[in-house]
């Protein structure tokens, strides 16, 4: 699929999904879509996340792979990088949480560049790095502070998180800082995809529905909070009935939030099976999670078959007689 | 499965944290909260629809009239013309905080700093 249609396409699933429940509540569909939707949803998320995992871990990694920029460690007196070439697991493992953390690779994300004729240079690009902590942490923020809807009584540790999120006091109800910078970073990703050609030509529907989901969900719930207001009490009664699983469905919840709801329960499900799923992938990397011990231990493919040698010796017991008849020097004279 | 003293913690401890909402609740039962509606009066300034989800712009907009403008009238869509107050509008008729507002801010989890200037009623409960 080419760009304009990939985005035609993702544009068109997320308008679908958008009308599944506004026309499913106006048709008194309130508890498919508050309560079995979300729950399948769930259902799905956990077990697809899992089965995936379990599917990784089947794959044997024989070898090491780590993709190293560092001075491997070797004789004692070359200094060497166990960050960058971790040769044991303490390396490892740090280099790990700054990768999970802070995105250390895209932050050496490097451009190509051309100038004063045929000359090349590579300059560091830090914009997707950038734009991957704003969208990461603002989306991890919101999902945090949406505890406020699980919980009675609410964890003072989310309250401690909106007050950060919220210390501008702007605006009654108070603006969060959270929800703008999340779309502020779903855009910046989105625009990123379509203005670099190459970014563009590589682009597919994957990669731009989940930019219009997630820009969907965020801007339904930012249009909650301070403009189509919905009644916030009887939306903590379906989602408390939800996590008691004593599930209700109060009147009077907007439709809004049932677009909000079902978005969400979309995101969930199709998590496990599209490259979202990367947040339990990047704890599998190969080329991160492996201590670079290719030449300090011996690794044994573990599907190693036994094979069937004829040595030299046997080649010779077998053809002595006619080794000396033709005349070659044998090892062995009888 | 290779690697499964490392694959199956991982697994659990996803599943752990995850499923938060689910096990930090267990037993433990929410009731809806019934914030305690006044006797004297049947209507409010604005319908009840608008109430729930407004009032909190509400009362913004007329904390900025009182304060920044000195108007404490305000006239509402029934032609009917209300004292901007606290003390002296709201809490008129919604006499108990206790009983009122705090029912459904504490279950949602909102702490409004109304009470950072207002004097809080002395309730004894």
């Amino acid at each position: 699929m080419n760009a304009s249609r990939s985005i035609i396409f993702s544009l068109v699933a997320v308008g679908i999904l958008v009308c599944l429940p506004l026309i499913g509540v106006a048709a008194g569909m309130t508890s498919f879509f508050g309560v079995i939707i979300p729950y399948l949803a769930v259902a799905l998320f956990f077990i697809g996340v899992v089965a995936r995992v379990v599917r990784w871990a089947r794959s044997p990694v024989p070898f090491r792979i780590p993709t190293t920029c560092g001075q491997q460690k070797s004789l004692p007196w070359i200094q060497s990088d166990n960050l960058e070439n971790p040769s044991d697991t303490k390396g490892v493992v740090l280099r790990m949480i700054l990768e999970v953390l802070l995105f250390r690779s895209l932050f050496r994300n490097a451009r190509m560049e051309f100038y004063e004729g045929p000359k090349i240079r590579y300059a560091s690009a830090k914009w997707l790095w950038l734009g991957a902590i704003v969208f990461h942490y603002s989306f991890l923020v919101v999902l945090l502070r949406h505890l406020r809807f699980f919980s009675t009584p609410i964890n003072p540790l989310v309250h401690l998180l909106e007050g950060v999120d919220g210390f501008l006091e702007v605006g009654v109800p108070r603006l969060y800082l959270s929800g703008l910078l999340l779309l502020a970073g779903v855009a910046f990703l989105f625009l990123r995809r379509v203005t670099i050609p190459q970014l563009k030509y590589i682009s597919l529907p994957s990669d731009y529905f989940p930019l219009f989901l997630i820009f969907t969900i965020a801007s339904t719930g930012v249009l909650m909070r301070y403009i189509y207001k919905v009644d916030v009490v009887s939306v903590k009664e379906l989602t408390m009935g939800l996590a008691t699983f004593h599930p209700v469905t109060p009147e009077g919840i907007g439709s809004l939030f049932y677009i909000h709801l079902f978005l969400v329960s979309v995101l969930f499900a199709y998590f496990p099976f599209s490259k979202l799923v990367h947040m339990a992938g990047v704890f599998l990397s190969p080329t991160r999670n492996l201590a670079n011990t290719n030449r300090m231990v011996r690794h044994i493919n573990p599907w190693n078959y036994p094979v069937k040698v004829h040595t030299y010796e046997e080649y010779e017991d077998e053809f002595r007689e006619k080794m000396i008849e033709a005349g070659l020097p044998v090892e062995k004279k009888e | 499965m290779y690697d499964s003293g490392k694959i199956i913690p991982g697994i659990i401890l996803f599943v752990g944290l995850f499923t938060f909402p689910f096990w930090s609740n267990m037993g433990k039962a929410a009731p809806a909260p019934k914030p305690e509606l006044p006797k004297t009066a049947k209507v409010c300034v604005m319908d009840t629809a608008f109430m729930k989800t407004e009032h909190m712009v509400l009362l913004n907009h007329w904390r900025d009239k009182v304060v920044r403008e000195a108007n404490r009238v305000w006239l509402g869509p029934d032609g009917k013309e209300y004292k901007m107050s606290i003390q002296n509008g709201c809490m008129q008729c919604h006499t108990s905080k206790a009983k009122f507002c705090d029912q459904c801010h504490n279950y949602a989890g909102v702490s409004p700093y109304c009470w950072q200037c207002h004097l809080e009623p002395k309730e004894n409960l």
